[in-house]
């Protein structure tokens, strides 16, 4: 709860500044931020968290859904080198990468270092940049979105569900290089988002929830941990919010996320959106 | 590394060994067994308790110098093996037997290696008896007297504990000739056994921090043995590489099965753990003339050491078994895993109340602590 007070603290010192960034011209996108814009269409949602029915395990509910507009998001990852800058003007911690990488995706990046970078651009662009949510990333990765169904946990013979998770995760195809990859190496999705679902699982600003499905159909949210958040890449999984190495954390004893990194969402309405922001981060439900 | 005229002397002592098997034979008039060896966490066949007279046991252990990867971050590691393997073949006898050795270097490799057997009595346990260049090999036979598991290491002078960090470790283990027994007495037996050889890297780092390669093992020498020398290892691994026993790779076991776990770590300390499981039996210091610890949480095994440990399968899921040292289990990549069929058993445990809000006014042992305040 600290944790998330503080980090409410610093978003809403971040929007008291933002006034002054608005008092000059919005700059536009910089060029090689490469934003793709999506036209809001229906589409199937699988929901994140853990849930529960009548107190047992229950699958996660798919929905369909429709983002509320069009979604302008990065059609590619953040690189090293574009990190860097945010690192050279000290406003991100700054993150060694493995060489001399400029031009490629940046790996080893927390959430809040993510978040960190998305206020930057936030503030030096007059345009708010911030991490997707899961929906509005399951969105845009279309058809790259991997469904999968983990068997569920019978509180009467656990065991069984753990195995079969651990076979299926046993059994995940490992991407063949761990290194970051050049831009674009795995791939165009129908969207025109590069090297989704490749070697690098993204974050999303989307919290760990634990919800009761009520008789109604109804998600009831009856824990929201947003020390926790969830990450998106080949296999959907969750991450504590400071991990840079995915292989110290997530997807309990099977195969880990690879690397972590993120891309951007950008919204042309500043504080509206900020404050939906602060509200679906910070409000359980 | 290896001059012309060792390389001469070489061929000299090879002339010679090529002799003393059949020597061996004619003096000591007992029947042999030849058993071919298999790489870990497996062991070949053998009897628990045998009825048997001793006999000479022959093995073979071919030295191999070879580049493997030790993580998933693909970091490559200039490795010296017996048989290939890191560790090396468990090698089961049984007390009395003759243990008959060909060690053999191919021309393949660089390097002059030898063998030091913890189970040997005399010449260095045999390291003063088995040097043996590219080209040649070696035969070595002691007798088992003692019963335990015991470290088997490449022992070359100058070099030793080089040799021993860059994977040249196994174990042999001498049974009881009729089986292994607890305090009491009463037989002890397993359905299955899984060797565990940890090994402690040491792997130089660039001046960015990367892990650096090598094209050979000699080449990785000084590097290593500056980065050994600060005694803190880059990896903690089971059986050569993070992950070599995880995922698909997992040991598996079925509710009921009696498991045995021989665990070496031939150059420093390690604190197996088997976690939602214990050890059953076990000898912590692997050696069997002395009665088993019973119900042991976590056991300690002495670096240059084997040890044993018996435990039946009640639970059925996956289990993690570490080095307890939880930092080089999770960091340094000292973790296996079981993989155990069967069925639950709620009286074991059971989950009470899923996770949930935290509910005001429900007579609780916690709520209690609250209320007294």
């Amino acid at each position: 709860m600290l944790l998330a007070m503080k980090i409410k603290a610093a978003i809403t010192a971040a929007v008291l500044a933002s006034p002054i960034a608005l008092t000059v011209a919005p700059v536009a996108h910089p060029v090689d931020s490469a934003i793709t814009e999506i036209a809001a269409k229906p589409f199937q949602y699988r929901l994140a968290g853990d849930f529960s029915r009548d107190g047992k395990p229950a699958p996660a509910p798919l929905r369909e859904a429709l983002l509320a507009a069009s979604i302008k998001i990065m059609n590619r990852q953040v690189t090293a080198g574009e990190y860097a800058r945010c690192a050279d003007d000290g406003r991100c911690p700054k993150i060694p990468q493995a060489s001399a990488m400029a031009e490629r995706p940046m790996v080893g990046v927390s959430w809040r270092d993510a978040t960190a970078y998305a206020e930057w651009m936030t503030n030096k662009t007059g345009v708010l940049h911030r991490l997707p949510t899961d929906e509005e990333w399951v969105f845009a990765a279309g058809q790259k979105v991997r469904e999968e169904a983990l068997p569920l946990v019978d509180p009467v013979d656990p065991a069984q569900a753990w195995i079969a998770r651990y076979e299926a995760e046993a059994n995940r195809a490992r991407p063949g290089a761990l290194d970051p990859q050049p831009v674009g190496a795995f791939g165009r999705n129908e969207n025109g988002l590069l090297d989704v679902g490749g070697n690098i699982w993204e974050w999303t600003n989307s919290c760990f929830l634990r919800m009761t499905l009520e008789p109604t159909g109804a998600a009831r949210v009856t824990n929201t941990n947003c020390g926790v958040r969830v990450v998106q890449g080949a296999h959907r999984t969750y991450m504590t919010d400071f991990i840079r190495d995915p292989r110290t954390g997530g997807c309990a004893a099977g195969v880990p996320p690879a690397n972590l990194g993120f891309r951007l969402v950008v919204e042309d309405k500043n504080w509206p959106a900020l404050q939906r922001m602060i509200v679906a981060t910070f409000t359980p439900g | 590394m290896i001059t012309r005229r060792i390389a001469l002397l070489g061929v000299a002592v090879a002339a010679f060994v090529v002799a003393v098997p059949a020597l061996a034979a004619d003096d000591l008039n007992l029947p042999r067994q030849a058993v071919a060896l298999v790489a870990p966490p497996f062991v070949h066949p053998h009897e628990q308790a045998t009825k048997e007279a001793p006999k000479i046991i022959e093995f073979k252990l071919v030295i191999t110098e070879k580049e493997v990867v030790i993580d998933e971050a693909g970091t490559k590691f200039q490795a010296m093996t017996f048989n290939g393997s890191m560790p090396g073949p468990l090698m089961v006898v049984h007390e009395g037997d003759y243990v008959e050795v060909t060690l053999v270097n191919p021309e393949t490799n660089a390097m002059p290696h030898n063998i030091d057997f913890h189970a040997a009595t005399g010449a260095l346990g045999g390291g003063a008896l088995t040097h043996v260049n590219p080209g040649e090999q070696v035969v070595l036979r002691w007798k088992a007297t003692r019963t335990g598991t015991f470290i088997y290491h490449c022992a070359p002078e100058g070099m030793i504990p080089w040799h021993v960090v860059s994977g040249m470790h196994g174990t042999v283990m001498v049974l009881p000739r009729d089986g292994l027994k607890n305090r009491e007495g009463k037989a002890l037996r397993y359905d299955r056994l899984y060797y565990v050889g940890e090994n402690d890297l040491y792997v130089p780092k660039d001046e960015k921090g990367q892990y650096k390669s090598y094209e050979t093992v000699g080449e990785s020498f000084a590097d290593t043995t500056e980065v050994m020398r600060k005694l803190i290892p880059t990896h903690v691994v089971f059986n050569g590489k993070v992950g070599a026993l995880t995922g698909k790779n997992a040991m598996t076991s079925k509710v009921g099965e009696t498991v045995m776990i021989v665990h070496s770590q031939a150059n420093r300390d390690s604190r197996p753990h088997l976690i939602g499981g214990h050890g059953d039996y076990v000898w912590e210091t692997g050696k069997f003339v002395n009665p088993p610890e019973k119900d042991l949480e976590t056991w300690f095994i002495r670096g240059g050491s084997a040890g044993a440990a018996l435990y039946t399968f009640r639970q059925p899921g996956i289990y993690a078994y570490v080095n307890h040292n939880l930092i080089e289990a999770v960091e340094l990549g000292a973790t296996a895993h079981f993989k155990v069929e069967g069925k639950w058993n709620n009286d074991l445990m059971t989950q009470v109340q899923p996770p949930g809000p935290i509910l005001p006014g429900k007579s609780s042992a916690a709520d209690a602590v609250v209320k007294t305040r």
